[in-house]
Order: C-alpha cells, then sequence, then structure tokens
C-alpha cells in the first residue's frame, strides 16, 4: 500500500516536474521561434558569472547559455518574484489572490490523466505510467479544463475595475463558445474507440491500416483533429485567440495583476497549451505508440521508455506547429471569433458526430 | 424630390461607397484553413532557413550568408554614408600637433557656441598659430557642420562614424582637445578634463602614446561574437 502510494508521488512528481520545466522552455522557444520567424536573433544577453576562479569552467557555460537566450526564464522569474504585488482597492483581496492559482492548478491537475507511457515491470510489479488510471479520463480532462475558466473570471471580477470584467466577460463568453465544439468534436473519438479510458484509446491506434498507415485517431477523424484543433487553441487564449488578454491595446482579465500573481496567468497559458498538445498526440496522434515498429520488438521496459520519447517528440513537434500558429495569425474580431465558434465549429463537429455514427456502423 | 434624382455629390458618394464595399469571400476563403495553410508555409520557410544558417554559422560554414537582418548593435555598427555629420575630430600634423591654427572661425560661426579655443604662437614662422586648447561641448552642438565648411586648413572634420554619445552628466559630453584628436582615447565613464592646455612638445608626446589617428575609426566594427 505504502510502495503504491510512493509510486504514485514519484509519477506526480516526474510528471509535475516535466511539465513546468516545459513550460519554462516554452517562453525560451517563444523568444527564438518568434525570432527565427522574424528574421531576428532573439534573447541572447542575459547571463551571469561566479567570481571565483575554480568556477571558470562553469562561467564558460554559462556564457554559452546566455548566448543562446536560455538563461532569460530565470531573469524572468527573478523579475516576477521581487515585483511589488499589488491589489487595487476597489478589489476583493481573497479572490484576487485565489484566481491565478485556480488558473493554474486546474490546468496543472488535469495532467494526472495523460497516459505518457506504456507501463514498466519492475520488481515483479506493474507500473503504468499514468498517475490516475481513470475509467473516465477523458471526461475528467474536459471537467478540470472548463474548470480552469473560473480563474480567469474571477480575476476579472475581483479587480474591481471595468477593463478587467470586460477581459474576464470577453474570456467566458469565448470559452463557452469554443467549450461547447471542444467536447463536441471528441464524441467522434469517442464514438469510434467505444471508451473514455485514455490509455485504452491509445492501446487501440497501435498498428496500421492497410500495413502502412499508422492507425492514429487523426486518420479516422481528420475533421474531428482540426475542430478539436483550433477549439482547444481557443481554450488556450494564445494570439488567433486572445481577445480575453490582448497585452497591447484592449486589455484583459489581468489588468490588475503584477509580479508572480501575472506570473502565474502566464504559466497557465504555456501550461494549457502543452495540455493541448498532449491530448492532440494523446487522442488523435496514437499517444504513445511507435508507428511502423512491432509492438513486442523489444522488452517491456525499453517499449516503454521508447514510448515515452515517442510521446515526448510528438508533443514537441505540436508545441512547435502551436507556437508557429501563434506567431504567424493574426488576432480573430470579436464577431469573427463567436461566428467561427458557433455557426462554424459547432454544426460541423455535430455533422462530424452523425457521419461517425454512420461509418461505425457501416465498418465494424 | 430628393428620392427621384441624385445629384452628381449624391452619385458619387454614392460610388465611393460601393467601391469601399468588401467583397464577399468564397466559401475557400471562408473556412480560413488554406490562407493559414499558406501563411504557416511563409514563417516556417523562414524558420528553417534561418534555423539552419545558424547552427551552420556555429560550424563555420555560410559565414557570408547572414541568418538575420538585424545588427546587432552594441557588437557591430551599421556602416553609415562617409557624408554623415557624425562626432568631431581634429586632424593631427605628422609630429602630432594639430592641425588648426587657431583662427577662430569655426568658433565665430558656430550657432550654438559650443566650441571653446585657447590659440597660442607657433614657433614655426610658416605656421600663424596652433590651438593650444580646443574644446567642444557636445551637449550644445547641433550638428550643423558649419566648423567643417568653414575651417580654411581641413583640420576638423566630422567623419568618426561615432553616434553613440551617451553620458551621465551634461559634463560627460564635454570633448577635450585629447579626446578630439585621438577620438575614442578617453573612457567614457572618465571625469571631463575642461580647458586643458598642452604645449607642442605634449602633443607630440601623445602621438608616440596613442599613435597616429588620422584616419577615421569609422571601419571600427569589431565582429561580436556570433549571436545564435
Amino acid at each position: 500500500m505504502l510502495i503504491d502510494v510512493i509510486i504514485k508521488l514519484v509519477l506526480a512528481g516526474v510528471v509535475l516536474f516535466t511539465v513546468l520545466n516545459l513550460a519554462g522552455i516554452q517562453t525560451w522557444m517563444e523568444r527564438k521561434q518568434s525570432a527565427l520567424m522574424q528574421d531576428r536573433v532573439g534573447a541572447n544577453r542575459a547571463y551571469f558569472t561566479l567570481p571565483w576562479r575554480w568556477a571558470a569552467p562553469i562561467n564558460f557555460l554559462l556564457r554559452k547559455l546566455g548566448g543562446l537566450g536560455l538563461l532569460h526564464p530565470l531573469a524572468d522569474i527573478i523579475k516576477l518574484l521581487t515585483k511589488e504585488d499589488f491589489t487595487p482597492s476597489t478589489g476583493n483581496r481573497f479572490l484576487h489572490w485565489l484566481a491565478p492559482w485556480l488558473s493554474v492548478f486546474f490546468a496543472l491537475v488535469v495532467f494526472a490523466a495523460i497516459p505518457f507511457g506504456d507501463h514498466l515491470e519492475l520488481f515483479g510489479r506493474t507500473i503504468p505510467l499514468q498517475v490516475a488510471q481513470l475509467d473516465a479520463g477523458l471526461l475528467y480532462v474536459l471537467a478540470l479544463a472548463s474548470i480552469g475558466i473560473y480563474g480567469v473570471i474571477l480575476a476579472g471580477m475581483a479587480s474591481g475595475t471595468n477593463y478587467s470584467v470586460l477581459g474576464g466577460l470577453r474570456a467566458a463568453s469565448q470559452m463557452l463558445a469554443y467549450e461547447i465544439a471542444l467536447g463536441v468534436s471528441l464524441v467522434g473519438i469517442i464514438l469510434w474507440y467505444g471508451t473514455l479510458d485514455l490509455q485504452q484509446i491509445i492501446r487501440a491506434q497501435g498498428g496500421c491500416f492497410w500495413g502502412w498507415i499508422p492507425a492514429w485517431g487523426v486518420f479516422v477523424q481528420p475533421l474531428g483533429c482540426i475542430i478539436f484543433m483550433t477549439a482547444a487553441l481557443a481554450e488556450t487564449k494564445r494570439i488567433p485567440f486572445d481577445l480575453p488578454e490582448g497585452e497591447p491595446e484592449i486589455i484583459g482579465y489581468f489588468v490588475e495583476y503584477s509580479g508572480m500573481k501575472f506570473g502565474l496567468f502566464f504559466l497557465t497559458d504555456f501550461v494549457e497549451t502543452i495540455l493541448v498538445a498532449a491530448l492532440t498526440t494523446v487522442l488523435f496522434f496514437g499517444g504513445w505508440q511507435i508507428p511502423w515498429l512491432a509492438p513486442n520488438a523489444f522488452g517491456p521496459n525499453l517499449m516503454a521508455l521508447l514510448g515515452v520519447l515517442s510521446f515526448t517528440i510528438k508533443v514537441s513537434c505540436f508545441l512547435w506547429l502551436f507556437m508557429m500558429i501563434r506567431w504567424t495569425l493574426p488576432r480573430f474580431r470579436y464577431d469573427q471569433l463567436m461566428r467561427l465558434g458557433w455557426k462554424g465549429l459547432f454544426p460541423v463537429s455535430l455533422a462530424n458526430i452523425g457521419v461517425t455514427g454512420l461509418l461505425r456502423i457501416l465498418v465494424r | 424630390m430628393a428620392a427621384t434624382s441624385r445629384s452628381a455629390s449624391d452619385e458619387l458618394l454614392h460610388r465611393i461607397r460601393e467601391a469601399h464595399k468588401r467583397r464577399t469571400m468564397t466559401w475557400w476563403e471562408r473556412i480560413y484553413l488554406p490562407a493559414i495553410a499558406q501563411g504557416l508555409w511563409v514563417t516556417s520557410t523562414h524558420f528553417w532557413r534561418n534555423l539552419f544558417l545558424h547552427l551552420a554559422h556555429r560550424l563555420g560554414l555560410f559565414r557570408d550568408t547572414p541568418a538575420a537582418v538585424t545588427i546587432q548593435y552594441p557588437d557591430e555598427h551599421r556602416q553609415t554614408s562617409p557624408r554623415l555629420r557624425t562626432r568631431h575630430r581634429l586632424m593631427q600634423r605628422e609630429d602630432g600637433t594639430p592641425r588648426c591654427v587657431g583662427c577662430m572661425l569655426c568658433e565665430t560661426v558656430c550657432p550654438a557656441k559650443c566650441i571653446y579655443i585657447v590659440p597660442a604662437e607657433h614657433p614655426d614662422p610658416d605656421i600663424e598659430k596652433y590651438a593650444k586648447s580646443f574644446d567642444l561641448d557636445l551637449g550644445k552642438c547641433v550638428y550643423c557642420g558649419y566648423c567643417v565648411e568653414v575651417c580654411p586648413e581641413d583640420a576638423i572634420r566630422m567623419d568618426t562614424q561615432r553616434h553613440d554619445i551617451a553620458a551621465l552628466s551634461r559634463d560627460g559630453m564635454w570633448l577635450d582637445i585629447i579626446e578630439l584628436l585621438h577620438p575614442g582615447s578617453k573612457p567614457p565613464t572618465a571625469p571631463p578634463r575642461k580647458f586643458i592646455q598642452l604645449e607642442l612638445e605634449e602633443f607630440r608626446a601623445l602621438k608616440q602614446k596613442l599613435g597616429p589617428a588620422n584616419e577615421p575609426s569609422s571601419q571600427r566594427s569589431p565582429s561580436g561574437p556570433d549571436a545564435g
């Protein structure tokens, strides 16, 4: 019993460590990738050196890392932590404090249900590489991801200023519109695989169609995949859909936030992007399945580790793609956003359910 | 009455409004996806090209093809036109003494009154005088270039290609004769040496110490570390 708890704690620690570090690396990616796309060089100035003589090799390394811009996240953290933590006098102090925590908590807790590998067999024990094995994992993911909206709305309301309330309202209506399309677009996947268990969904995506196309969800549900990615990107509130935030002009729900409380909202955005990438991988791109490799090519442990590697690579590819989208597209106008959500994605995802249901009956 | 016939101005207004109306988008345009794919194609070609070039630069390849269009400012300087009026310098004779003959024309013509000259007798009878002290207050200078135009001896020029003039106080913008003869010799944080007066021997000694400086220091473009 105690051993089980320890194993779960270790798994949770590994997931949390990876996700938070990935979020930090994403700030670096954001700077460097946008720079490369725009023919710039990007962040390359922040570095520090140690004053002692014996630290010369460390200093050499630090200079190199600084030249690559990898020490900028550190500078960010120092800046955010040392800034004044400000609550407006019109605001509610407790809710103002609570909002960013709600936001980041629900974004992080969703990762418990994401299976990032098959299972390890150690000391006669089978350790599934998933923090919480839930039969209704997909429902859990959708439910908790939606609760994260409360953080955003609370932030707008608790600040007690009109601009932030407006930002919170924009966020609420956008999230509502896209949450529906998000949920409905996944019904196709649930219909096809007949399960809500994410691990089962991944297992069903092993093997190949006609021997050469990997049996991934995207080839079964291409429309569902596109709708899911669009709606999920809207949920992350990043650029083509950043109406709730709009830092440069229409300033959103976090106007009244400074210091690390703002940093938490920022972190939430990055964590949510990782979440979307992980979900897209799990549901539509075979999760930890390695295409064109027999499932028992190596021993179970090696296969599991290779699976984790495969999962990480796929997630990284999606992070890259989402970053490309974020730095390529301009922001939607508000009416365009609503039209796309309610008149575009929602009916198409409904139609997708119908077509999938028909196909399911015809094929099996 | 107005409804039946349109006046010419109304007609014009109507046509302008019609012209400003947006073209209705086709179905293919309205689903956004082709346009998004097009945009992503453009940005990703830039991304992969620049990524490849940055990596290649690390390995010493394709050094001639820049991976970014920006100039890494403190490390690299943009080459400006030689005609651009940049910070002043005084020309030297071969022995390191100033070419200036202390005629006071530049001090007189200066609209900002930022030049201060103390002339002295020159031992050579062919040379009228020399500038014992030549100070220029960049905090006042308006970069009009009249001093260069008016100089009969071509003793002052504005071609150092230095425009990164910044100081923490007004005194920090003060150029004394040593700094004017040898641009860049004074460290930017050093206190100004206002109205210092030098003898001819001291100018010669300075040349021994700081080297000849008649070439404009415009070619200062230290190749900074290749920022990847």
